[in-house]
């Protein structure tokens, strides 16, 4: 027998969440069955509690509605001041979300869980608020009543026949850390009621009545205890799930859930919640577009995006799948899913229609053979709760933002029937021509054939009309009697009904093509799309150019301005600073995006967050954090709301996270390979510096303590010696330090260079007469032709660099060699070289020579760190100049470097011919 | 050295320096007052009333170039400035400001005291007179009547050319800046025209150095200015009078 182990997904899942929760403020509830029953003051007392242990506690919020008691027991605790939102002449008092995080109590309270924002808050709903609070650490008492949880919110319709609006995701009260019941038997609360000690909104009143009512309150205390206790139950499986003491195994339920643009959706979608709930399962909303579906009008599809949304807000995944055929689409999508339930609708069509032209449901019934289907009654009863129950739901989501309506799709629907009537006088004028030549079989034909015409052009409608009145047509001018409906031969009454239902079926069969040719062609321009835009990306070199690529194609694919924003050192999201470009969105909400940003959560139009603002911020989320925002303002929510479509601005974020990622991953390497460069370097200047250093150190150290304790018993020629030795040592080691320094300062890019203009001359003369005593045992030839041009360069680095020439050849050279010097011009560079007759240079290392710390020689007399001609080099590049070596005929190095020509050197005014002799 | 010991101030914050300077000029006759910082320096050579003065351009109280200032508001003793390398620009400000010279940091005994020769000399006898004549190397120039010989042949001067080489035979031995030789030879108004300076040097070399590209005469103080090299042998060490 297989040992049966725990899911590792399963655990790592739960770990992931243990640690989300550490993190996390703690959420209690106060749940009660209605209004009354005393949930404020128990949050209230549990604060006074918390704070007599010493816990900060404050109060965001807290409805006293006037009570004496509640009243005095909020008096202890601190209340946040309410922001004061001025609402169309009203003033609204609301929970200030960012006094309370400015503030960061360990604990705060606030009261009533489902209430709505006033429009222009951050978040359309107080729960949305209160999870941004626990986000920020804070823990949070809450109360909520059980008619405004979102998956009883039907029921308790259903029971008291009034519906709230106002409704808290149940995935908010699943996640609740604490969830404590406040009960009160349903005699006691209508007493409290009598004595007015609950809290009523006047105009309501009737409603209210109705809703206190003794059953009502005993169904609704029953549901919100059995609430508790589905809760508690579920608890006690994690527990055990924890603990690995099941005995049966979660059997890996998964419930997918059929909708349709109908108001059974929403029925649907709550009974699949329930169902998984009570299952402990996941569940899959999905939806399928026909092409019937898809010619559905803006409001409907609003309707499906509103459903879809309560799916996701209920916690069940959501899918739009796209096919011809729905029913096998479904299966298989059940099927890769690993669904082991189906939940659909009742079929509606009933009798000879479902007999005839077959049903879905049928269909699945018929093909899922592995799978549990769940059928949910669509009778009139059900629905007749429903009138105004859309609405409600639309409303209720209104802050979707969705309610512009598509114009124009009326203005184009009757000129496309005046097209099929239109085709089938055409139709009729020629079967006219063809009458009393042909058959009048064939001029059924041309009728099928207009039919057709107007199918593939023009729709189903008009197909259906044009059918109609083709066999209209046919009978009122062909068949006998001419120019009447009546038939005298009962068998072309065949002839209409074959022709009708022939139409009929051609005309549906060329739209569902003509459809499915629409979809693949969008399709395939989606795909287009997204390989343009990798493409794009991928061959971006940098974050600006991966920017400017997504914001062009996002511009393309969505219709609408976009905007890349990156946070600077600082984590404060900033605009880039690169021009802008067509597609650009130049008035994105930095505040938004900050928000965004430093909550990894999408805000803006038509989400939980600032709903106000303009246009949609999306958080770019790479794999170590979120690593930017990306603003859009599309010219329709829908294209970036719809299932299909979000999954596309999520596959587009994706790419871009992708290329923005390697993009830094290649600077990050680069970065780590420059920093080992920099260490090698690092390791090869200590190894040098010990070396140069304690060389002449050990000489000094070695000769002054000899003259020091032994210098009255040296003769005077050793005492000369040493001292000799000291200074020259010294002096080594002095030009040891002094390379050191430039180079460093040259590495630093501190260099100014300071150009004048020189005569090469003196350039050359100013550096022989440095090194004149330790030229004295090398014959120096200079070699300058008479006319050279003033050269304009840092009189004091060109020095610099033929100094540490002529110090390299005396270093290569044994002595008595000739080193020699010059220099030449033309019109673009003039050239600077010092040749020696040394050994010249190791053959294939000549461009190596002027890489820090190289040697000719690995260690050994030669000193000096190799520093020279790394600073003859970078000298000389300032200067605009180039540097080489070369090895000579007849042996020895040659070392030239050229500094260009840029500007024509000054003239001076020549002075007056008048010499001096005053004979 | 004879009569009374000439007396210098050093002021210099590095101990060991000033152990080494105090050292090697005690033993060469000279009397010396030590200073640690500018503003010490400043009272030390106010009452010790030195006859030269020598100042490190890196003192930690004070900017060198302000002690100099300061100095040259009551006295003209010369000044020898130190400075570390890669100093230019500071040097040749300590110089403008009134400095008679300067030596780079790590420096020789002898350089030092050769510069503190010349540096009393001028103090001594400030300027040149008019009727002397001047000779260093092969060079000879009859400053009364304007003429110049080298190898005891006449060498025919511009009178900018002149001008330039008797202002440097009239700072002898000390360095002279740009700036300093341009508002001399040229007037102030030349003073951002150094190529100018650096052409007629060229052309005097030519005229007066057997190697113009390794002079022997007309030195050149890289980044700074120029000297004139007073003492060549074989001819005297100092002016003919």
């Amino acid at each position: 027998m297989i040992e049966q182990r725990p899911d590792p997904d399963a655990l790592l899942a739960k770990l992931n969440l243990a640690e989300a929760r550490s993190r996390r403020g703690r959420l209690k509830i106060f749940f009660g069955a209605a209004a009354g029953v005393g949930k404020t003051y128990a949050m209230l007392s549990e604060g006074r509690e918390k704070r007599a242990e010493g816990t900060d506690v404050v109060i965001g919020v807290v409805e006293t509605h006037g009570r004496v008691e509640t009243l005095a027991l909020a008096e202890g605790l601190g209340a946040l001041p309410p922001r004061i939102i001025d609402y169309r002449g009203t003033q609204l008092r609301e929970f200030d979300l960012d006094a309370a995080l400015k503030r960061c109590p360990t604990l705060i309270l606030v009261d009533e869980l489902a209430h709505t924002n006033a429009e222009g808050s951050r978040h359309p709903k107080r729960w949305n608020d209160v999870e941004e609070l626990l986000d920020a650490g804070i823990d949070v008492y809450t109360t909520l009543n059980v008619q405004h949880l979102e998956s009883l919110n039907d029921i308790v319709g259903g029971i008291t026949q009034v519906r709230v609006w106002e409704t808290v995701p149940d995935t908010v009260f699943e996640h609740a850390d604490e969830v404590e019941i406040v009960d009160l038997p349903p005699d006691d609360l209508l007493e409290r009621l009598r004595e007015g000690k609950v809290y009523l909104p006047q105009q309501a009143e009737r409603a209210i009545e109705n809703f206190f009512r003794k059953g009502n309150l005993i169904a609704l205390r029953e549901l919100a205890l059995r609430r508790t206790a589905e809760r508690v139950d579920a608890q006690m499986r994690d527990y055990r799930d924890d603990k690995a003491i099941r005995d049966i195994w979660r059997a890996g339920e998964r419930i997918l859930v059929c909708i349709g643009p109908n108001p059974i959706a929403e029925r649907l979608i709550r009974a699949g919640k329930r169902l998984a709930s009570s299952l402990h399962a996941d569940w899959i909303v999905a939806y399928v577009e026909s092409p019937r579906l898809q010619r559905l009008n803006a409001a409907a599809r609003d309707e499906l995006l509103a459903y879809l949304r309560l799916a996701e807000e209920l916690g069940a995944e959501t899918a739009t799948l796209s096919a011809q055929d729905m029913s096998a689409t479904i299966l298989e999508f059940a099927h890769r899913k690993n669904a082991t339930k189906i939940v659909l609708g009742k079929p509606t069509r009933t009798g000879w229609r479902r007999w005839l032209l077959g049903s879905i449901v049928d269909t699945i019934v018929r093909g899922a053979h592995d799978l549990d289907i769940y059928l949910l009654a669509t009778d009139k009863e059900a629905i007749a709760l429903q009138p105004g129950n859309l609405a409600l739901l639309t409303r209720s989501r209104a802050y979707l933002g969705l309610a512009e309506q598509e114009k124009g799709s009326a203005k184009t629907r009757y000129p496309r029937y005046l097209w099929g009537i239109g085709v089938t006088a055409l139709t009729t004028a020629i079967s006219a021509l063809m009458f009393g030549h042909f058959d009048l079989s064939n001029l059924v034909m041309v009728y099928l054939l207009g039919v057709v015409v107007v199918a593939a052009r023009f729709g189903r409608g008009p197909s259906v009309l044009s059918s109609v009145l083709s066999v209209a047509a046919f009978d009122f001018f062909f068949v006998s009697p001419r120019f009447s409906f009546a038939v005298s031969d009962v068998q072309y009454l065949i002839t209409f009904a074959v022709m009708l239902l022939v139409g009929l079926i051609v005309g549906t069969l060329t739209v569902n093509l003509r459809s499915e040719a629409k979809v693949s062609a969008h399709r395939e321009r989606r795909a287009g799309v997204l390989y343009a835009f990798t493409r794009a990306l991928g061959s971006a070199q940098t974050e600006e150019e991966i920017a400017r690529a997504a914001v062009k194609h996002i511009g393309d694919e969505f219709e609408g301005q976009s905007v890349i924003l990156f946070p600077d050192a600082e984590g404060r999201i900033r605009y880039p600073e690169s021009q802008s470009m067509q597609y650009s969105f130049h008035s994105a909400d930095l505040g938004v995006a900050q928000w965004v940003f430093d909550h990894a959560k999408p805000a803006g139009k038509g989400t939980d967050t600032l709903p106000g603002t303009e246009g949609v911020y999306f958080p770019i989320k790479g794999s170590s954090g979120v690593i930017g925002v990306l603003a859009l303002l599309p010219v329709n929510l829908r294209r970036i709301f719809l299932p299909e479509q979000q999954r596309l601005v999520d596959t587009f974020i994706s790419q871009l996270v992708q290329a923005i990622e390697r993009v830094r991953l290649a600077k990050e390497a680069q970065t780590a390979r420059v920093n080992a460069e920099t260490e090698s370097l690092r390791n090869s200047l200590l190894a040098a510096i010990s070396h140069d250093f304690r060389t002449p150190l050990a000489s000094i150290v070695g000769a002054s303590s000899s003259l020091i304790d032994r210098g009255t018993t040296l003769s005077e020629d050793a005492r000369r010696d040493l001292s000799k030795t000291i200074y020259e040592e010294a002096r080594r080691m002095t030009r040891l330090a002094n390379n050191l320094l430039d180079m460093a300062r040259l590495e630093a890019g501190g260099v100014k260079l300071k150009r004048e203009w020189y005569p090469i001359e003196e350039i050359v003369g100013g550096v022989l007469t440095r090194l004149q005593t330790r030229l004295e045992n090398h014959p120096v030839k200079v070699n300058l032709p008479p006319g050279l041009p003033l050269v304009q360069v840092d009189a004091v680095m060109i020095e610099q660099v033929l100094e540490n020439l002529l110090e390299n050849a005396l270093k290569y050279t044994p002595g008595g060699t000739a080193i020699e010097v010059g220099a030449e011009a033309n019109s673009r560079e003039v050239a600077f070289w010092v040749a020696d007759r040394g050994p010249g240079l190791p053959p294939g290392k000549e461009d190596l020579l002027f890489e820090k710390f190289f040697r000719a020689t690995a260690e050994g007399a030669q000193s000096g760190v190799g520093l020279g001609l790394t600073i003859c080099r970078a000298i000389v590049t300032a200067h605009g100049g180039t540097i080489d070596a070369e090895n000579r005929e007849g042996g020895g190095a040659l070392f030239r470097f050229t500094i260009p020509v840029t500007e024509a050197p000054p003239q001076i005014v020549p002075e007056e011919e008048q010499l001096l002799a005053v004979k | 050295m004879s009569q009374t010991n000439p007396v210098i101030v050093v002021i210099e914050d590095d101990p060991q320096i000033r152990r080494f300077l105090r050292t090697g000029l005690h033993a060469h006759g000279f009397e010396i007052h030590e200073a640690e910082t500018g503003k010490h320096g400043l009272i030390v050579a106010g009452t010790r009333k030195p006859d030269l003065i020598i100042l490190d351009l890196g003192l930690p109280d004070m900017d060198g170039v302000d002690v100099i200032k300061k100095l040259r508001e009551w006295t003209s003793r010369p000044v020898i400035i130190l400075s570390a390398r890669n100093m230019e620009v500071d040097k040749v400000a300590a110089l403008d400001a009134g400095a008679d010279d300067y030596l780079t940091k790590p420096f020789g005994f002898d350089e030092l005291l050769a510069r503190i020769r010349v540096a009393l000399r001028h103090a001594v006898h400030p300027g040149l007179d008019t009727d002397s004549v001047f000779k260093s190397g092969s060079v000879r120039v009859d400053l009364t009547q304007r003429r110049v010989y080298r190898d005891e042949e006449e060498i025919h001067l511009t009178p900018i050319e002149y001008r330039l080489l008797t202002t440097l035979i009239k700072y002898s031995g000390k360095v002279l800046t740009h700036r300093q030789l341009l508002t001399e030879v040229w007037g102030p108004g030349y003073v951002e025209h150094s190529h100018y300076l650096r052409i007629y040097m060229g052309t005097l070399r030519h005229k007066l150095e057997a190697d113009p590209a390794r002079p022997k005469l007309l030195l050149t103080e890289t980044g700074t200015g120029y000297r004139l090299a007073a003492d060549i042998p074989p001819a005297a060490s100092a002016p003919v009078r």
